[in-house]
């Protein structure tokens, strides 16, 4: 392995929480309905049903899987460009999603966001922002917003690794300390802004550090393992729903593809590609659930189907539906006065 | 109605205090509003008077606590963020056109951005280049957003309760100039239609229109002018974006000849969006090319007898309007 996140994950407060059969089997669930969503996206992409940026999370999985579901049904989530899986773990419709991706008026967003920018007022899904860590100020917001009034609701804002070398990023984080601004911050570090690694563009790499600096709990996680993700996730939103504080998550991940359809991977060594998927999140709970008697073959073939004929539909559903007419390309511009 | 001499800057304070009493929504946030008093002391002694939830003073973090206004807007509230001048909102320019302009169109309708973002803009008081910009004309380009510019110490005080009823991103620009100038302030309702344009001086002959900071020397040039017999109708556009393109025109229709005031840099301007409008509709009513009044095209320079030469002057108003009546 020629890239790795260059420090033990060694911060975590107190004992993993075992989550127990069922619950294993429906982490399992989100990741692989992630999973096969988007390679789905990916052949559709390829054979031009789907067009424009397409950035995908294979690989990430355990990250969406392990936050998103701890979440509570009030509480809000940003979110970035490579969104699918947040989407999809917070129960945003798949079908939407699949609409969205083929710019049909039954997407998520009428079509006119698409890949990158899927929203969901129902979820309090606050969209994916297609500007490296232009969602944090938002999240800062929904939070200030929540706390004015005496919510206890948190938001939940997804980044990447890029995003800490942004000045909002280090804006965000002092306010968000300096106001106790119920934030849960969760830095997805796969290594790589776009094709620049971590090393090459960060004098500090330790990410979890320089958020610890602004006065806030934050500590690595094994982005790898959606148990360790979920165990981490539990306690930092504990910290910030009743300690009203902000939380920072380093999520050590990588992801499998290239950054977006457009790239052709060429600042990455096959080795350490090779390497990481030896550690699928995926691939993970489903041998530990065999070794541990826990999921059969069965279970898992009933399971692959179950998603298959949810994406088949989907599909078929986004290949019918009908399109914004374009008498009505103005609209949503400014709000619409009755 | 009782009538009552204000300044603007205490017009802009008593719609922040109507609207933080009247309204558990709003709240005020931004550099030195708080215990400063503000940048330009609008928002003097309203820290004391709502407390520091309400009236939050921020870190120098404008990408940070605009975008935060954005958030807290979706979220519900009703933020008013002051940014203390158009040259800082620069490094807020992201959240403002990538978020704001665009968060309701990409939701498809699903998330609008009820926040009114305040800013000073302008020159004149010698503070260089980077001090005295007049950037309203680039943030008039953006669609999602409305920019308002009260000129009058009436359209200061009724400009921000229309702008908070406004379910859409709402830019209010302030210029420089105008915080200690005084006028007279109705008791009535006070809320004003900001999506008209006004007449603020009648006249047959041409039509000048100006906005903002610029209205002050738009209207002592219509003066000189009536002195000579041209008499001058004043139009202040007041919203810059969406332009009232009816009252403009209609004027033009009626005077035949048109000049613009605008502080902006001439090339790229609102004024040649105006110009341009105008030749579009009413071409054939012009008895006269077009004639605009802008700032020169340099970084505002600090010597005063510079920066005077720089910035539209009524003596140069009056000359173009001259041009015009030929």
């Amino acid at each position: 392995m020629t890239a790795d996140h260059g420090h033990e994950a060694g911060r975590r407060p107190g004992p993993p929480a075992d989550a127990g059969t069922k619950r294993r089997f429906e982490l399992l669930r989100q990741m692989l309905r992630i999973r096969r969503f988007e390679e789905k996206c990916v052949e559709l992409y390829s054979a031009a049903k789907i067009r424009g940026f397409l950035h995908v999370y294979i690989g990430e999985e355990a990250v969406a899987a392990g936050i998103v579901p701890s979440l509570e049904p009030g509480d809000a989530i940003v979110s970035t460009y490579r969104e699918h899986g947040h989407a999809l773990a917070r129960g945003v419709p798949l079908e939407a999603l699949m609409a969205e991706m083929y710019g049909r008026i039954t997407g998520v967003s009428r079509g006119r966001g698409g890949s990158m920018h899927l929203f969901d007022a129902d979820t309090r899904f606050y969209g994916g922002s297609a500007i490296v860590a232009g969602g944090l100020p938002l999240a800062a917001g929904l939070a200030l917003a929540d706390r004015m009034r005496g919510h206890r609701q948190v938001t939940a804002c997804f980044f990447g690794d890029g995003a800490v070398a942004e000045g909002e990023f280090h804006e965000c984080l002092n306010l968000a300390a300096l106001w106790r601004l119920p934030v849960l911050f969760c830095c997805e570090n796969n290594l790589y802004a776009m094709g620049t690694a971590l090393a090459r563009a960060q004098a500090q790499t330790d990410l979890a550090l320089r958020a610890a600096s602004y006065g806030m709990a934050a500590w690595p996680v094994d982005g790898m393992d959606v148990l360790a993700v979920e165990d981490a996730a539990r306690q930092a939103l504990g910290m910030v729903r009743d300690g009203g504080v902000p939380c920072f998550l380093e999520l050590r991940t990588y992801r499998f593809r290239a950054h977006s359809m457009y790239d052709s991977d060429r600042y990455r060594d096959k080795a350490e590609i090779e390497a990481w998927k030896e550690r699928d999140p995926i691939t993970a709970l489903v041998s530990r659930g065999r070794a541990d008697g826990e999921l059969t073959d069965e279970g898992l073939a009933a399971l692959e189907e179950e998603i298959a004929v949810e994406i088949e539909r989907a599909v078929e559903a986004a290949e019918a539906a009908p399109m914004e007419p374009v008498a009505d390309l103005t609209r949503f511009v400014y709000s619409e006065r009755t | 109605m009782n009538e009552k001499r204000v300044t603007y800057r205490e017009a802009l304070r008593e719609a922040l205090r109507e609207a933080l009493a009247g309204d558990d929504r709003v709240f005020l946030m931004g550099e030195d509003v708080g215990r400063y008093g503000g940048c330009f002391a609008v928002s003097l002694g309203l820290l004391e008077e709502f407390g520091p939830e309400r009236v939050r003073d921020t870190p120098m973090s404008e990408s940070a606590f605009v975008g935060a206004g954005i958030g807290a807007a979706l979220a519900g509230m009703r933020p008013v963020v002051e940014i203390m001048t158009v040259n800082f909102s620069l490094l807020a320019l992201d959240q403002i056109l990538n978020n704001a302009a665009t968060l309701l169109h990409m939701s498809g309708g699903q998330f609008n951005v009820p926040v009114v973002i305040r800013m000073a803009t302008g020159a004149g008081r010698q503070l260089a280049a980077q001090h005295s910009h007049s950037l309203e004309g680039w943030y008039a380009h953006i669609p999602g957003i409305r920019v308002v510019a009260p000129a009058t110490v009436e359209d200061a005080r009724g400009m921000l309760p229309t702008a908070l009823a406004d379910p859409d991103p709402v830019l209010m620009f302030e210029h420089v100039s105008l915080y200690s100038t005084e006028g007279e302030l109705g008791g009535a309702d006070r809320q004003v239609d900001i999506d008209r344009a006004a007449i603020r001086r009648p006249g047959r002959d041409a039509t000048l229109i100006a906005y903002g900071g610029t209205l002050v020397a738009a209207l002592a040039a219509a003066e000189e002018l009536s002195g000579e017999g041209i008499e001058v109708e004043v139009i202040d556009l007041r919203t810059l974006r969406p332009v009232d393109d009816a009252t403009v025109v209609g004027s033009v229709r009626r005077t035949h000849r048109a000049v613009i005031v605008d502080e902006g840099w001439r090339s790229g301007s609102l004024s040649a969006e105006l110009s341009t409008r105008i030749t579009e509709q009413a071409f054939y009513e012009l008895d006269a090319g077009i004639e605009r009044v802008c700032t020169a095209e340099v970084p505002i320079p600090y010597a005063r007898h510079l920066e005077e030469a720089a910035l539209p002057q009524p003596a140069a108003v009056v000359e173009a309007v001259r041009k015009a009546v030929g």
